[in-house]
């Protein structure tokens, strides 16, 4: 058989196809449904704490940082409860990294503070002195694609039916109803905030990264 | 049968593949050390502003060092190997001549157009699967035209057997096109919601758990169709070329190599141990990736069986010593993945140094080594010039050995370190450190690597200068070397 395989290309190709597609049928179709269900009382991402994860993406923190508490008493003494699938229901794409040069992020909204995060992504040595982490001091000025966010919660709630819209969830609205409420939001955090540029920004209505990453991670619990 | 000098083989769209390989090269290296510096010394993340962050430069460098450095090393092994397996020239038709020009060129601006987009920070940050749709489309095109012109040649063959060699490209073909398509799917955002926002941006059609199942079958396997089974392809025709012995033995290539591809996919799940994907799922990868030892070691062990009574040959020439110290490598990180993935390893090395540490015991000591081999034997013929020196490869060969080792024992030191760190309780069961002390720790193995980064980078430079010399500079040569490639 395999000196006949070996003689025609066709027939091999589609046996090679068929015996490398196999496991991924068995391995990830059996579960596909019941793995995406979020959890009770899960919310999806406000615009603002979209474009706070499009920050988070464009400045690639999973190069360093998980979000993913594996089961262990080690893991859950230090970050908290252990991650559970339905948490990360809204989460397109996951983020849970692949390397700890840093600490895991997935419940940092319990222990940190906006204020915390303010000083930490200035100057990380200031609140650890043996931090390796570099500076983002280029986030207070950036502005954050606040557009792009509500075009991507618009796409998960037609496509994919995102609960935005319902009762006792997150609004989304139109375009001009997202901006105002992505402006509120940020203006509530801007007031925990002491860089004098930042509150200048967001008083003229623009959102820097930073504002916006900080509303993510004190999503994040 | 059909008289080997009667053909003559047409290499421009090869040589053009072995520029990009050696460009890449340098460049992903370059940035490779660049942010394994930055981890022992922090100052230097400001080099080039927002820019210049280990954060923003890791996705460059792997993916620099994947895309650009090695699939430009399969490619032009591709079009140097197929044609002399199937045993006809690409200026046979003019067709598949103007589609390999096409592929490469295409290739080369959508290289350069990835480069500085994911520079910029355009990002769907899914590790070795981090371009938008535009380039992915762009992506997708340079593949289709790959398999047009693959199975082109295929098509107008006189050798009626497809050698092995040929079996793992076509593998490659097909493994990377459904693993890439299926990885992808997602919906561009600009449009679906009526014109708002960036046009770059798509969102996943998967979320969650779903999303990472997806992303780790994809990323484990694009490291089994993009680092083992075409490097495969190329020993299995380059060291029996270069060392004039016969593969040892067919059925132990017919064994590893379906049992490759049969087990190969399921142990994409090791990535995801103690995860929240289902416990099944775990425990299939974890023992797939035991089996996977079975087919790996086969193909390691048909090379060097390959060689068997012809031992002399390695202290004589340097790149038989290159491919045996490649497939020996193999044989240590084809080991070493099924230890990681048992499940109480798994627990210490995940989220560590040690992955890192793998990874490159297995690139830079069996995929650079090959592909740099391959190329060496390739360029007397190609340019019909000897090899420059020697004395040079000699020397490169033995700076980035030490260089893996150093790299390989200090990621595994700290790997370890860090892992039972995490993990230290005191006699009340309290965490003894900080996560700050794990991090402080391991400043000394940070520094052993940046200096094995450096000496391998030198090591390239040296193998680059080679092969740049040899094109212009070596002696030329009259007659085609059948077997061992004629050096300085």
């Amino acid at each position: 058989m395999f000196h006949w395989l070996e003689k025609n290309p066709f027939f091999f190709a589609v046996g090679v196809f068929l015996v490398i597609a196999f496991a991924g049928l068995i391995e990830i179709l059996p579960n596909f449904g019941e793995a995406s269900r979020p959890v009770v009382g899960l919310k999806p991402y406000t615009v603002l704490e979209l474009a706070g994860k499009e920050v988070y993406k464009k400045d690639n923190c999973i190069a360093c940082h998980s979000q993913l508490i594996r089961p262990f008493k080690s893991e859950t003494d230090r970050y908290g409860q252990y991650s559970l699938s339905g948490e990360y229901a809204y989460d397109r794409p996951f983020l849970w990294g692949s390397k700890r040069t840093g600490p895991d992020l997935h419940r940092i909204g319990n222990y940190r503070s906006t204020d915390w995060h303010e000083n930490h992504m200035w100057d990380p040595k200031s609140v650890i002195p043996q931090s390796i982490m570099p500076a983002y001091k280029h986030q207070f000025s950036n502005i954050a694609d606040i557009e792009t966010a509500y075009a991507e919660a618009v796409t998960v709630k037609k496509l994919f039916n995102t609960p935005y819209d319902v009762d006792g969830g997150v609004a989304l609205g139109s375009w001009e109803d997202a901006q105002a409420a992505a402006l509120t939001e940020a203006k509530a955090i801007a007031a925990d905030m002491k860089n004098q540029d930042v509150k200048d920004l967001v008083a003229n209505g623009q959102i820097p990264e930073i504002v916006a990453l900080i509303a993510y991670m004190n999503k994040l619990k | 049968m059909q008289s080997n000098a009667a053909l003559e083989y047409d290499y421009s769209v090869a040589k053009l593949f072995t520029y990009t390989t050696i460009l890449f090269g340098i460049l992903g290296m370059l940035i490779g050390t660049l942010i394994a510096a930055q981890m022992a010394f922090p100052e230097l993340n400001y080099l080039l502003g927002e820019y210049g962050t280990f954060s923003r430069l890791r996705p460059l460098h792997t993916n620099i060092v994947i895309f650009g450095f090695t699939l430009s090393g399969i490619w032009a092994t591709a079009y140097y190997v197929s044609q002399r397996v199937l045993k006809v020239s690409m200026a046979e038709s003019k067709f598949l001549m103007a589609l390999g020009k096409i592929h490469f060129w295409l290739y080369f601006f959508g290289a350069l157009a990835a480069v500085i987009t994911l520079g910029m920070g355009i990002t769907q940050s899914k590790e070795y699967a981090v371009f938008e749709w535009p380039i992915d489309v762009v992506i997708v095109l340079i593949w289709v035209i790959w398999g047009l012109s693959l199975f082109g040649l295929i098509g107008i063959r006189r050798e009626k057997s497809l050698y092995i060699s040929m079996w793992y490209y076509i593998a490659t073909f097909l493994g990377i096109a459904m693993l890439y398509l299926f990885n992808n799917m997602a919906v561009p955002t600009y449009f679906a919601s009526g014109g708002y926002g960036s046009i770059f941006h798509f969102v996943s059609m998967y979320s969650g758990t779903n999303d990472a199942l997806v992303q780790w079958w994809y990323g484990h396997n694009a490291v089994a169709f993009g680092f083992t089974v075409p490097i495969i392809a190329m020993i299995y025709y380059f060291l029996p070329k270069e060392s004039g012995q016969a593969v040892y033995s067919y059925k132990l290539s017919l064994l590893s190599f379906w049992g490759l591809m049969f087990v190969y996919l399921w142990a994409g799940s090791h990535h995801l141990i103690w995860s929240t994907v289902p416990d099944w799922m775990q425990t299939m990868g974890s023992i797939f990736s035991v089996v996977l030892i079975l087919p790996s070691w086969g193909s390691a062990i048909n090379m060097l069986l390959t060689m068997k009574g012809e031992w002399n040959q390695l202290t004589e020439n340097p790149l038989i010593k290159l491919m045996v110290l490649a497939s020996t490598f193999y044989m240590l990180s084809t080991i070493e993945g099924p230890i990681q993935s048992i499940k109480s390893v798994n627990a210490i090395a995940h989220f560590t140094d040690w992955i890192p540490g793998h990874v490159h015991d297995g690139v830079l000591g069996w995929v650079v080594f090959m592909i740099m081999a391959a190329l060496f034997h390739m360029a007397p013929r190609m340019f019909k010039k000897e090899i420059y020196s020697k004395k040079l490869i000699d020397m490169q060969f033995w700076l980035q050995t030490t260089a893996i080792v150093l790299y390989f024992t200090s990621m595994w030191i700290a790997g370890i370190t860090q892992g039972m760190m995490w993990r230290a309780v005191d006699e009340y069961g309290n965490l003894m450190y900080s996560f700050i002390d794990t991090v402080a720790v391991l400043h000394p193995y940070y520094t052993i690597r940046a200096v094995a980064g450096l000496l391998y980078l030198l090591g390239f430079f040296m193998f680059a200068y080679n092969m740049i010399l040899t094109m212009t500079a070596a002696k030329k040569i009259d007659t085609e070397p059948q077997f061992r490639s004629p050096m300085a």
